[in-house]
């Protein structure tokens, strides 16, 4: 089986954001960028499912720039076999549908039988491009999922819901989004970062998957905001049982949540 | 007419969504401001469209479960011919796990993108502005819609819900579904919350942290969710530990909760959890380091050991509530 696993290239978890001078943007000047954490349980997965199956083929597809091609790397490393990435000047700053629909033209193009994702990147949290894309190729989809088996044509994925578990059955081809917990991502070996490093990342432009740049955005950012500071909180000192006297107090009276 | 708004209210077992009805109540709001009306749709029985019908919209579309093969993919193909129908402005669903699925496929049958977890919607010269946190809540963009239809989600326990003076026209309304194209199909559903208040949805959440030291301890930390008749979460600390599920976890790559009072209990408060929770009304912090993170946004905070703060404070919450 052929797998694809579109992976996201986002700053570290740990970094600071600052607002670029034009209000619009965030500025990522000296960040270092990792590949979107939940992305990593979707290379996994594919991983496992081509050990599993003793054959196959796991191609990593990102939309991007040149800090993308260096991501795409690590998932070469843990064992990816191909990647493709689809640089242009017209999907600089690409909105979720616009990455949809390259996405979907790329998995068309390698012929994936699965199409896996994280469930959401972390950055601009959209927790949409699994499910635009599933519907672009009108493939069945099954989001933030937790557990994933293949068998006879057939995917069974286990869903994370508010408040439970879902179980889908879903024919092939077919999208899934992965959601921590589906397994534990490997390390890559310093024998697949060897052998990742003489891998060529096959670059496409739009023009090469028979697209044109999106005709219309879906919304304009009008300005960037930094979160509102909280005013200073209040100590509560005493002995334990002063102390919870008067966080009730402050939470019956003040707070009003009690 | 001019056009307006189309709700999807969720209704999961003849309980409509808390967050539902604030997406519709947000979206009178908003109607009202631009001179515009809200249309809204449920899947469901008679008292289940009436109880929805009190919460803002002026028409409300009832279909039967049986016309969506009761699936996501149905309810998408659904609010595809009402949306050609009625042709909306705005398309809105409060953002459960439901609605961040259902909309964005929603959204690519009109090549759109889907304005994901907004935490503010205004109206401003006849448009709507759209606020929503990035990089996890570390920032906020303000987005305004381009062209003539939107779909947006909304962050549920942040946006009021409100009963509207007069209820909606409810309207049955026969979905002509495709079984064609209803590609996914569920199995199986389990419940584990076990009829306890979803954490997303909870006024008061609770959450424990490493400083619990052990699985057998995190039952202080529900007592005292329970006590508070609110919700119990974790850090990832306690998660990656085993102490406790993966749906329990809040933060960056947990979950994002917005409740009135939220109790932070032996966290440190590092980055990726206040992004979880940082827009909780109200923050208490319970911690015996002086100089831990989470001090910086708790709102009261008690400098002290868990084990002896906890037990004393279920038993006054306790006495206070009966
Ligand atoms: C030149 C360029 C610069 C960009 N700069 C930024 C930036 O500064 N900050 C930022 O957050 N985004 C940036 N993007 C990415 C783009 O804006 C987002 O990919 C897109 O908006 C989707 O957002 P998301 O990750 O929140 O989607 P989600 O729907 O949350 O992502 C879910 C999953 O979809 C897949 N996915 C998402 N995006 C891509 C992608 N680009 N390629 C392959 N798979 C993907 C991953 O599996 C991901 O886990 C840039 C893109 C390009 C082409
Ligand atoms: C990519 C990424 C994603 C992440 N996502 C998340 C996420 O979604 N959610 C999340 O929570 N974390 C997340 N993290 C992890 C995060 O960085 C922290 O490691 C984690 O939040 C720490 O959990 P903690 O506060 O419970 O533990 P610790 O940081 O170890 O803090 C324990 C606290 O308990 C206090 N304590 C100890 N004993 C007592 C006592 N007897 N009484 C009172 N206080 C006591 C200590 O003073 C300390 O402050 C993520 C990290 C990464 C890299």
């Amino acid at each position: 089986m052929k797998i694809g696993v579109c992976i996201k290239k986002v700053p570290d978890t740990e970094t600071r954001i600052r607002i670029a001078p034009d209000g619009r943007q965030v500025s990522l000047e000296g960040v270092s960028f990792i590949i979107s954490p939940y992305d990593e349980f979707a290379i996994e997965a594919a991983l496992q499912l081509k050990e599993k199956a003793g054959q196959g083929e796991v191609v990593v597809i990102a939309v991007g720039d040149e800090d993308t091609g260096k991501v795409m790397r690590n998932a070469l490393a843990m064992g990816a076999d191909r990647a493709v990435l689809v640089t242009d000047p017209a999907v600089v700053e690409a909105e979720p549908y616009d990455v949809a629909r390259i996405l979907a033209a790329v998995a068309r193009k390698e012929g994936v039988e699965l199409l896996l994702f994280g469930k959401q990147g972390v950055g601009q949290d959209y927790q949409q491009v699994p499910t635009l894309t599933a519907e672009l190729l009108g493939w069945p989809a099954a989001a933030v999922v937790v557990g994933l088996d293949v068998a006879g044509g057939e995917l069974t994925a286990t869903r994370e819901i508010d408040g439970g578990e879902e179980v889908d059955r879903l024919s092939l081809p077919a999208v899934v989004s992965a959601q921590k917990g589906l397994n534990t991502p490997r390390y890559a070996s310093l024998k697949g970062i060897m052998a990742a490093k003489k891998k060529t990342i096959e670059t496409h432009a739009l023009a090469a998957l028979g697209l044109a740049p999106l005709a219309q955005r879906s919304w304009e950012v009008v300005r960037l905001e930094m979160p509102p500071a909280r005013a200073a909180g209040r100590l509560i000192d005493g002995e334990p049982e002063a102390q919870v006297k008067q966080l009730v107090e402050l939470l019956h009276t003040e707070a009003k949540v009690l | 007419m001019a056009q307006g708004f189309l709700v999807y209210v969720e209704n999961r077992n003849g309980r409509i969504r808390k967050g539902s009805l604030e997406a519709l109540a947000t979206a009178r709001r908003l109607a009202d401001a631009l001179g515009r009306t809200v249309d809204a749709v449920i899947v469901g029985d008679d008292a289940a469209a009436a109880q929805a019908a009190r919460f803002g919209a002026h028409r409300l579309f009832r279909v039967a479960p049986a016309d969506v093969f009761d699936a996501r993919d149905g309810v998408v193909e659904l609010l595809a011919g009402l949306v050609r129908q009625e042709s909306p402005a705005w398309v809105v669903a409060s953002a459960t796990a439901a609605g961040k699925d259902c909309l964005p496929a929603l959204a690519a049958r009109f090549e759109r993108s889907v304005i994901q977890d907004a935490t503010e919607v205004a109206a401003e010269g006849g448009e709507l502005l759209i606020k929503r946190p990035i990089y996890a809540g570390k920032a906020f963009e303000v987005v305004k819609p381009a062209g003539a239809l939107a779909f947006l989600t909304l962050r549920p326990n942040v946006f009021p819900a409100a009963e509207a003076p007069a209820a909606a026209t409810v309207v049955d309304h026969a979905a002509a579904v495709d079984p064609a194209r209803v590609r996914t199909r569920v199995a199986e559903v389990r419940e584990t919350a076990g009829g306890k208040v979803e954490l997303t949805e909870a006024a008061i959440v609770v959450s424990g942290g490493r400083g619990i030291k052990a699985a057998e301890h995190y039952p202080l930390i529900e007592q005292l969710a329970a006590a508070f008749g609110g919700a119990a979460g974790a850090s990832r600390a306690v998660v990656d530990a085993g102490w406790v599920a993966h749906h329990h976890q809040v933060g960056q790559t947990g979950k994002t909760v917005s409740p009135t009072l939220y109790v932070a209990v032996g966290i440190s408060g590092a980055i990726q959890h206040l992004a979880g929770m940082s827009s909780s009304k109200y923050i208490v912090a319970i911690n015996k380091d002086p100089d831990a993170p989470i001090f910086k946004v708790a709102d009261y905070g008690i400098v002290g050991d868990l084990f002896q703060v906890v037990p004393l404070l279920i038993e006054a919450v306790r006495k206070l509530k009966a």
